[in-house]
């Protein structure tokens, strides 16, 4: 026991004192999540749209007058008929339409309920989202000066169309997709090469030849990475909750459960990676190709599985994250419980078992 | 032997933060001599050998090697001088004439030079049938002879050998030896550190370096009777035991 | 009971392709120092992996405490300490975080074996905060020895301990070996320099996976044919050359500041041929051979045994 203890904390050392390994850890997923969260999605300024009015009142005008007030849009101000909008989004010249009907501030007025039409290009459903929430968020403005004392008796409702995506497919799924990436790309790599810093320094050598069983150097391998790793994933829930508002509508003990899974499958290719490649640099690039490439393309993450040809879509199956993401998806986003899950979870324990397995029996008590 | 000189330093100095790695070295270096740069591990040889390359600018101090200044002309110094050390090998994945075909190229051979030079390199190693084999199947000791040669293809007026023999086995220390000599016969300048002390013997002036000075500068001979000792060996001993630092 | 023996070890690598190890057979005594004395690539690091089980012979058995190296591999592993070629300590733990690593990975303390390393620890114990990678060449090689042996193994292995050393380190590291050897340790260490040779008890040559001889550095010695002479003269590079080209020299070659020189004639032709050729200064005397020239003596042997083998 004191040996493993010993063993762990010197794995622990070895993370503290070398900066690139602390970036990789911490400073990866962080940027994963703020590139995506924010750089890719969050940043738009002066997006063109068009406002057609075909209203011309005050009402119509206010509005307009704030949107036009806002830094988000660029605004052009056209009678256009339906299909000369439909033509401007397909050559991509604008991100989105809003239509004020004929009698919006009678309607108003006599009817207390007036209605807007807002149309976004939803083919970059993050956009579409972001833009359409800024328009509701002024028409809400708006009603709120309309009458500030009463509780809305005059209600506008803004009539939000998405084009081309209509369910907005991959908005907020990029969290689960990058929670997979960054768990499998961490571990994997991780594990690897500290196993094979080892055999190329020479200590491993020592290590042969020392009363150490090999089961107890894996333990003590896995066991740091797999105590970061988690405090890893602690760091990205808390960052897409907090800061991307990607709410986790299921149960967070599950979500652990689920991904401590997915890490064990992790550490365990580390391994196998580790005795199939004898220097840091190949099982660096080994976990590249082995683990990035295929998490961000078959997952489902970039592309939906459906999609694509039948060939990767039989590949896609034996890719861990795969499964990991229909989990995340299912308990983060719809809030689903485990009766829903079981059969993911199911594969991702066999594949877990499978490589330990495979690592194991491969791990060399000797030299070759 | 003429007496051009062709390594000129002033007390040479390189610091890192507060550390004086170099110290003040003054030596100089003649046309054609075997010199011998020794002294123990960390005491300074590479930082100072470094700097007369023209890899590592210098703190203070004045230095000239093969008539170029070492803060204002590094590119004619890389120009003019050969570089071999233990690590710095070959392509191992390149053969031996590509080798020297590729190291006559970034020297700025002409085709026929290069031609002419391989032929040549080739016959005098004896590798005949190893011409178009890969450098990682020959042995060592080969490797380093091969090695030599390419760093003098172009002729250049100075060569630094940094211990050019490590873990080589006698004989082929021996040839390597025989290469050196040569090459000092036809006028280039040895500049080499060595850790086998009975190779210092082989040269015509001997420093060794302690703690960033040097200590002793002289023949061999001149040293065996100014420490009055009766090999190489002892010399080094007695100077190096007292060295403070330890640090490479 | 011998702590060493190997019986006819044979070791290929790449499937058969490459001959690391040549039919080796040798015992070491226990409680002595053994060299094993050759060039890089001669198969001293296999010959110990083999006997630290890292390796599997291909043919031929071998025992380390009178156990197998193949059936009882883990009790070996027990009992000794080995230092492999390269430099195998964690660059960025502390000195003292590395002992405490290895005392813990054998089962021990440093508290329980600090009389065997006391010696040597006492002298890189001022730099114990310090992170291995940033000690010299010569303190890293005293911390590794200190964590070969933290375990008080029976039989130790150095593999090239004193490669890139400089020689008040490797004078102190034989020292130190010596004083191992004292508290009955067996030792098998290798080097490339030959001049350590004569601090064994006994070396092997070893040369292609071959081990050429086996014997006492002084037997080694005694065992050289010829008489050897050391010649000098003002230029030693032409003395060199022309010697060479002199009919009666079996052997010349430079040795320090003087040509080592071995002959059919006498001293009288050679100097009357020097003095033909033009040589001042010309020295000439007999001396005693070193392990270094038997060594080269064997060489020489071994490759014309090699061309004449190409010729046939």
């Amino acid at each position: 026991m004191k040996q493993l203890l010993s063993f762990i904390r010197k794995e622990f050392i070895h993370v503290w004192r070398d900066p690139k390994t602390l970036v990789m850890l911490f400073g990866f997923p962080i940027v994963q999540i703020v590139l995506f969260g924010f750089a890719l999605t969050n940043e738009i300024k002066y997006a063109n749209i068009v406002v057609v009015d075909n209203a011309k009142d005050v009402a119509s005008q206010q509005i307009i007058n704030k949107i036009e007030g806002s830094k988000f849009f660029s605004v052009q101000k056209t009678l256009m008929t339906p299909s000369a909008i439909d033509a401007a989004f397909k050559e991509g010249k604008i991100k989105l339409a809003v239509v004020f009907p004929v009698n919006f501030n009678t309607d108003l007025l006599h009817l207390n309920k007036a209605s807007i039409q807002v149309i976004a290009d939803a083919s970059d459903p993050n956009t579409a989202t972001q833009l359409s929430s800024y328009i509701t968020t002024i028409v809400a403005d708006y009603q709120a000066q309309l009458s500030p004392t009463m509780s809305a008796p005059y209600s506008i409702v803004p009539e939000v169309r998405m084009l081309y995506n209509p369910d907005l497919k991959g908005a907020p799924n990029f969290v689960p997709g990058v929670m997979a990436m960054v768990l499998l790309l961490v571990c994997v790599m991780m594990t690897s090469v500290s196993i094979v810093r080892e055999k190329e320094l020479g200590t491993m050598e020592i290590l042969l030849v020392s009363p150490v069983k090999p089961l107890m150097v894996i333990i003590a391998k896995a066991i740091p990475y797999l105590v970061l790793s988690i405090v890893n994933l602690g760091v990205i829930l808390v960052l897409s909750v907090y800061a991307l508002d990607v709410p986790i509508k299921g149960s967070v003990l599950l979500l652990v459960f689920e991904s401590t899974l997915l890490i064990l499958t992790a550490l365990a290719l580390g391994l196998f990676i580790s005795t199939i490649t004898s220097s840091q640099q190949s099982a660096m690039f080994a976990s590249m190709l082995g683990m990035m490439l295929p998490t961000m393309l078959l997952s489902g993450y970039l592309f939906p599985i459906e999609n694509m040809p039948v060939v990767l879509q039989v590949i896609s199956n034996i890719v861990p994250a795969r499964w990991y993401y229909v989990i995340v998806k299912a308990v983060m986003l719809k809030g689903l419980g485990f009766a829903s899950i079981w059969k993911e979870t199911l594969i991702l324990a066999g594949m877990a078992v499978f490589f330990t397995g495979l690592s194991l029996r491969n791990f060399k008590i000797r030299l070759e | 032997m003429s007496k051009e000189i062709v390594i000129r330093t002033n007390k040479l100095t390189k610091r890192f933060d507060d550390f004086v790695a170099v110290d003040e070295i003054t030596f100089d270096v003649h046309k054609g001599e075997i010199f011998g740069f020794l002294g123990a591990n960390g005491a300074g040889k590479t930082t100072a050998m470094r700097m007369l390359c023209g890899l590592s600018i210098p703190t203070s101090g004045e230095a000239m090697v093969a008539g170029y200044d070492v803060f204002k002309q590094p590119d004619e110094i890389k120009q003019n001088i050969g570089y071999m050390s233990q690590k710095f090998s070959l392509y191992e994945d390149l053969s031996v004439k590509e080798n020297i075909e590729f190291y006559g190229g970034i020297y700025g051979l002409s085709n026929k030079q290069i031609k002419e030079k391989s032929g040549e390199l080739i016959e005098r190693l004896g590798l005949h049938n190893e011409a178009d084999k890969l450098v990682s199947s020959l042995p060592l000791g080969w490797k380093q002879k091969l090695s030599f040669s390419v760093a003098i293809v172009h002729q250049p007026k100075i060569v630094f050998l940094d211990e050019p023999t490590g873990g080589v086995d006698p004989a082929m220390r021996r040839q390597f030896w025989d290469l050196i000599y040569d090459a000092a016969d036809k006028g280039i300048t040895i500049f080499v550190t060595t850790h086998y002390l009975d190779e210092a013997e082989y040269c015509n002036r001997v420093s060794i370096m302690v703690d960033g000075k040097i200590e002793a500068l002289d023949s061999p001979e001149g040293l065996r009777k100014t420490f009055s000792a009766s090999n190489m060996d002892e010399v080094f001993y007695k100077l190096a035991r007292k060295a403070k630092r330890s640090a490479d | 009971m011998n702590a060493i023996t190997l019986n006819n070890i044979t070791k290929t690598y790449n499937k058969g392709t490459v001959l690391a190890v040549d039919d080796v057979s040798l015992t070491v005594e226990k409680g002595e120092i053994f060299g094993l004395i050759g060039p890089d690539g001669a198969g001293k690091s296999t010959i110990f992996r083999l006997l630290t089980t890292l390796l599997l012979p291909d043919k031929g058995t071998a025992t380390v405490g009178g156990l197998d190296v193949v059936k009882d591999f883990k009790a070996i592993r027990g009992i000794v300490g080995y230092m492999p070629g390269k430099f195998s300590l964690y660059q960025d733990l502390t000195v003292e975080e590395n002992l405490d690593f290895f005392a813990t990975v054998f089962k021990t303390t440093i508290e329980e074996n600090y009389h065997l390393i006391k010696d040597i620890y006492v002298q890189i114990e001022p730099f114990k905060d310090r992170r291995a990678g940033k000690l010299s060449g010569g303190m890293k090689q005293k911390l590794a020895l200190c964590c070969a042996l933290i375990h008080k193994p029976e039989v130790l292995f150095l593999d090239e301990p004193t490669t890139g050393v400089d020689v008040v380190s490797r004078r102190e590291f034989w020292e130190m070996l010596k004083r191992l050897k004292q508290q009955g340790i067996t030792i098998m260490v290798s080097t490339s320099y030959m001049d350590e040779a004569t601090m064994c008890d006994r070396i092997g040559l070893i040369l292609n996976g071959k081990v050429l001889s086996v014997a006492s550095p002084e037997a080694t010695i005694k065992a050289y044919p010829e008489q050897l002479y050391g010649v000098k003269a003002n230029s030693i590079y032409h003395l060199l050359l022309d010697l060479r080209k002199y009919e009666g020299t079996i052997n010349c070659y430079t040795f320090g500041e003087y040509l080592h020189l071995s002959i059919t004639t006498n001293e009288e032709q050679v100097r009357k041929y020097l003095q033909e050729k033009g040589h001042t200064d010309v020295e000439f005397k007999a001396i005693e051979p070193t392990v270094e020239d038997c060594f080269i003596r064997l060489l020489k042997h071994e490759d014309e045994q090699g061309n004449s083998n190409k010729d046939k």
